[in-house]
């Protein structure tokens, strides 16, 4: 722990939930059983389209050990993340829309009791046309997925920002080009699972559930179970990952509470990894078309995208993920003038929601790449097209997103010099390269799903008579360092060492409201938070020792837990006889409590669909790749990833290059390998090795560099870690692959097939242009 | 299916169990003594969060009838540490736990038993020779590097421990 007066902020700090993870001694959701707990399962459609004509549950119901069995006649609330977006019901109602959609619910005695019962449910069903590709989905005239969104479109976006037709006339030269990005999904490691408990005495209930969003669970277990808030209570156990698959509610959350409910008995559901794939909520198949002006120095003019997303069947986070496309085109560089045109597409397949990078990954590297292929044209070295069109931070984006603090050129500066940039590109030999690319992500919404005056976030904290500090706070922690960040930021606020801060975290009976752990909120918010909790905490300790020793609280500070006199140092007293002094008549303990909400300032422009897009701030990555091509297989070597990222201040660096590191690998999963392969609405690869989740063996060095450009609003400077850096890592692959072989890949994963065929390809043309030159 | 009784050795002790003969040993050390530190991460053997030592050689517990190992001495990563305290973790949980090689935590188990069976076999591995033996151990968090680290920090920790030797200085 060190001494007691270093501070913790910057510290390489072991996670405090750590040795429950190397012990085993942890607790997941499905490590927990209550007496008498039963199975639930789910039976799913065969079918991606198609109206449920009957359902027969009598069989499942006498099957002996079968406690509930439920179906959409019980569960018609519909409910949705977004307010705009509620169209699901927990069971199907009237039709199915994807091959895995929830069709009724068994709770039994063993697994194999619910899953003969499963069998047993006779369900009749007129089968409908599919939609499949979104491109003819947005064209439907009949037969459509929802019948309140004509054309399966479930949202348009059209902004327009600046003038992109004076922008375009300003150019010296204009790039359109088309980019395919499939699905890909988060696959955490832990499948979801979540148990309900039913007090029927209270009309009560309880869920453990492994959420990323433990409150907004809370209000959806509400609203379709049609009990009063204050009788559901979710505890979020430990979380073995989410990415975004377990930021929103899940239907299985909502299955075990109504089959608790029926069943009067604990029911616990755990997704099979099959079921994990089906359920999804992953990132939505993309495909972008760019049109990019820029002058014969390398000054963009104007930049125009039409991005269709492939949403799958129901909202989901829909609506937020493709105005994250658009959004995001900005508050990377100066771009004067912008335009874009968004589709968020229904279509007979599981719903794609938020996963890491939310909305801005494939606009990223359409970006990326489309910017690395003009200075090839221009002849302008790619580091240096980047420099020419930096934010001049502190700015107002063209779209109203408030950029305050801007490490990006750093970014680039240290990959610059730590790839040996100059030495390499367009140096190395044939079948070898090097790329190079930028990324940025949000530090949090500067908006709630949920619009409304109400904190963000609000941390409590009690401090005993021996001086232990408890956080009370409603901030999840999946793994990333959620709880070890609100203990340092407390511990250094008031002086302490981390021994003396305590965390419970996570529970809506005992926790104050916090929205989530999604959109990389939790280190700026919970953390501005925890920070002003503490600092509720301090005035009161200092106001109440500055009596005892009769001077004023302003020349008192707490330093290795100790409080004293600033003129005289030596004048001094325990942190625990402050705080005794502290802690009000007839009271145990002392309470202080914080909160953070986002200022006005940062929340954007009024235009509609402003508000997504714009954060307190942003975070900021340059990457550089490192590749090898065997030009007679197509394969493509990673031999090393550099990522240097603008986290604002580093509070515990061993998370952050944790997240850094885990983001570009998640990000080259996605450059190489990964991909939902669906033909007619199934699921070709719905496994691990078959999704080809990399192993050691696929997975290269990767090398992290903290850039800290102590953003004023963040706490103690910080900004988010966890996101940002993934985008980056697709466009300087494939710019490495250009640089390697001189082929440009513009549609994701790039296997083998595709680079060796571009290779062919190109020894084609070349061929053909020297016939012609000969002729 | 009629319950058969089971014997297993498992973390120095002999546990006995009730069990249908076609239960797996994942779900019984899970379900039936309570060991849910050994984890379920796809059912199908593609991810090793399941892993165990038998006979000290790392195993997926998915994979195993329980009933087949009443011979074969289990450790589980409950039979790692020799307590609570953290120096009676095994450096390799210290090593983890220093490094950061466990974020969401739900693949260490594994990851750390197949460590356990690396060191065991060789005690100073290169990074190749790391990444070999963990490449049936998936991981979605890390990206793999701060588990190098951790297992790089096991093998520091493990040296620091050892006594110097007589008339080695």
């Amino acid at each position: 722990m060190g001494v007691l007066t270093d501070s913790p902020i910057g510290a390489r700090v072991p996670m405090i939930d750590s040795a429950g993870k190397v012990t085993g001694k942890g607790i997941y959701t499905d490590d927990m059983t209550l007496p008498g707990t039963l199975v639930g399962k789910i039976l799913h459609s065969p079918h991606a389209h198609a109206r449920i004509v009957s359902i027969d549950t009598s069989a499942a119901e006498q099957l002996p050990g079968v406690k509930a069995v439920v179906t959409g006649r019980e569960t018609p609330v519909k409910y949705g993340i977004l307010p705009i977006g509620h169209d699901e019901t927990i069971f199907a109602t009237d039709k199915v829309r994807y091959v895995g959609d929830n069709v009724a619910g068994v709770a039994a005695e063993s697994l194999e009791i619910a899953e003969q019962a499963l069998r047993l449910i006779k369900v009749e069903y007129e089968i409908l046309p599919a939609w499949f590709d979104p491109e003819k989905s947005m064209l439907a005239e009949t037969n459509l997925i929802h019948e309140d969104k004509p054309h399966n479109i479930e949202k348009d976006y059209h902004h327009h920002f600046g003038d992109v037709e004076k922008g375009f006339e300003a150019a010296d030269y204009i790039r359109d080009d088309r980019f395919v990005c499939p699905e890909v999904t988060h696959a955490a490691m832990e499948p979801h699972s979540t148990l309900a408990q039913y007090d029927s005495e209270a009309d009560a209930i309880t869920v453990w559930s492994s959420t990323q969003v433990p409150y907004y669970l809370k209000l959806n277990l509400s609203s379709t179970l049609q009990m009063p808030e204050e009788k559901v209570r979710v505890i979020k156990p430990l979380v073995g990952g989410g990415f975004g698959g377990k930021s929103e509610v899940i239907p299985l959350e909502l299955a075990a509470a109504v089959l608790a409910r029926k069943a009067r008995q604990p029911v616990k559901i755990t997704y099979s990894r099959e079921e994990v794939f089906y359920a999804h909520r992953g990132r939505p198949g993309q495909i972008v078309e760019l049109k990019t002006g820029i002058t014969r120095e390398g000054r963009l003019t104007a930049v125009e995208a039409r991005i269709i997303q492939d949403g799958g069947a129901y909202c989901s986070y829909g609506v937020v993920t493709i105005l994250y496309s658009g959004q995001l085109l900005n508050a990377m560089y100066d771009i004067p003038n912008v335009k874009f045109d968004g589709y968020r597409v229904l279509t007979n397949k599981p719903a794609c929601g938020a996963m890491r990078g939310h909305g801005t990954v494939n606009t990223r590297f359409a970006f990326e790449q489309q910017l690395n292929r003009i200075a090839s044209v221009l002849g302008i070295d790619p580091v240096e097209i980047r420099k020419r069109n930096l934010l001049k931070a502190p700015c107002m984006t063209v779209n109203n997103l408030r950029v305050l603090s801007y490490g990006f050129p750093e970014c680039i500066d240290k990959v610059e010099e730590r790839s040996a940039w100059h030495d390499k590109h367009g140096k190395l030999p044939y079948g070898k390269g090097i790329g190079i690319a930028g990324s940025h992500y949000v530090s949090g919404a500067a908006n709630a799903i949920i619009r409304s005056g109400a904190a963000h976030t609000t941390v409590n904290l009690t401090i005993d008579r021996e001086g232990t500090v408890t956080i009370f706070t409603g901030a999840s922690e999946i793994g990333q360092g959620s709880d070890t960040l609100q203990v340092q930021v407390v511990a250094a606020e008031l002086g302490i060492g981390l021994d003396r801060v305590k965390i419970i975290a996570a529970d809506t009976a005992r926790t104050p409201i916090d929205l989530g752990s999604y959109s990389s909120r939790v280190t700026f918010m919970a953390g501005n938070a925890a920070i002003a909790a503490a600092r509720d905490a301090k005035t009161k300790i200092l106001n109440a020792a500055a009596v005892k020793m009769a001077t004023t609280p302003d020349n008192l500070l707490i330093e290795g837990s100790r409080v004293m006199c600033r003129d005289d140092r030596r004048l001094a007293m325990s942190f625990e006889d402050a705080v005794r002094l502290a802690i009000p008549d007839g009271a145990d303990a002392l309470d202080a409590t914080g909160s953070y909400r986002p200022p006005q300032e940062a929340t954007g422009g009024k235009f509609k669909g402003a508000g997504v897009g714009p954060s307190p701030a942003y975070s900021y990555c340059a990457q550089t790749a490192e590749v090898t091509v065997d030009v007679e297989t197509g394969q493509v070597t990673i031999d090393r990833l550099i990522a240097a990222h603008d986290c604002g201040k580093a509070i515990n660096p061993i998370c952050v290059e944790g997240q850094v590191i885990g983001s570009v690998w998640m990000g080259l999963g996605q450059a190489v390998q990964e991909e939902m392969m669906w033909r007619n609405g199934r699921l070709m690869n719905p496994g691990l090795l078959e999704y080809r989740s990399a192993s050691t063996l696929e997975s290269p060095e990767i090398e992290s560099i903290i850039v800290e450009s102590n953003d004023p609003e963040g706490p103690f400077g910080a900004k988010e870690a966890g996101e940002g850096s993934l985008a980056a890592t697709i466009p300087a692959v494939t710019h490495a692959i250009y640089d390697a072989v001189g082929v440009w890949i513009d549609t994701l994963p790039i296997t083998p097939e595709k680079v060796l065929k571009a290779i062919e390809e190109k020894k084609k043309s070349e061929a053909g242009i020297q016939k012609m030159r000969q002729a | 299916m009629t319950n058969e009784s089971i014997r297993l050795h498992i973390n120095g002790k002999t546990e006995q169990v009730e069990i249908e003969p076609n239960r797996l040993l994942l779900d019984v050390l899970r379900r039936d003594l309570g060991l849910t530190g050994t984890k379920c991460g796809c059912d199908d053997s593609s991810c090793g969060a399941c892993t165990v030592l038998v006979n000290g050689q790392p195993q997926m517990s998915c994979l195993m009838l329980a009933a087949s190992y009443q011979d074969a001495e289990i450790t589980t990563i409950e039979g790692l540490a020799s307590g609570n305290e953290a120096a009676e973790l095994d450096p390799l949980q210290r090593g983890f736990m220093i490094e950061g090689g466990a974020q969401c935590g739900f693949c260490t188990p594994g990851m750390i038993l197949s460590a356990k069976h690396l060191l065991a076999t060789n005690p100073d591995p290169t990074d190749q020779e790391i990444a070999d033996a963990l490449a049936g151990n998936l991981c979605r968090c890390t990206g793999y590097m701060q588990i190098y680290a951790s297992v790089r920090k096991a093998v520091e920790l493990t040296r620091e421990r050892q006594p110097v030797e007589a008339g080695t200085r």
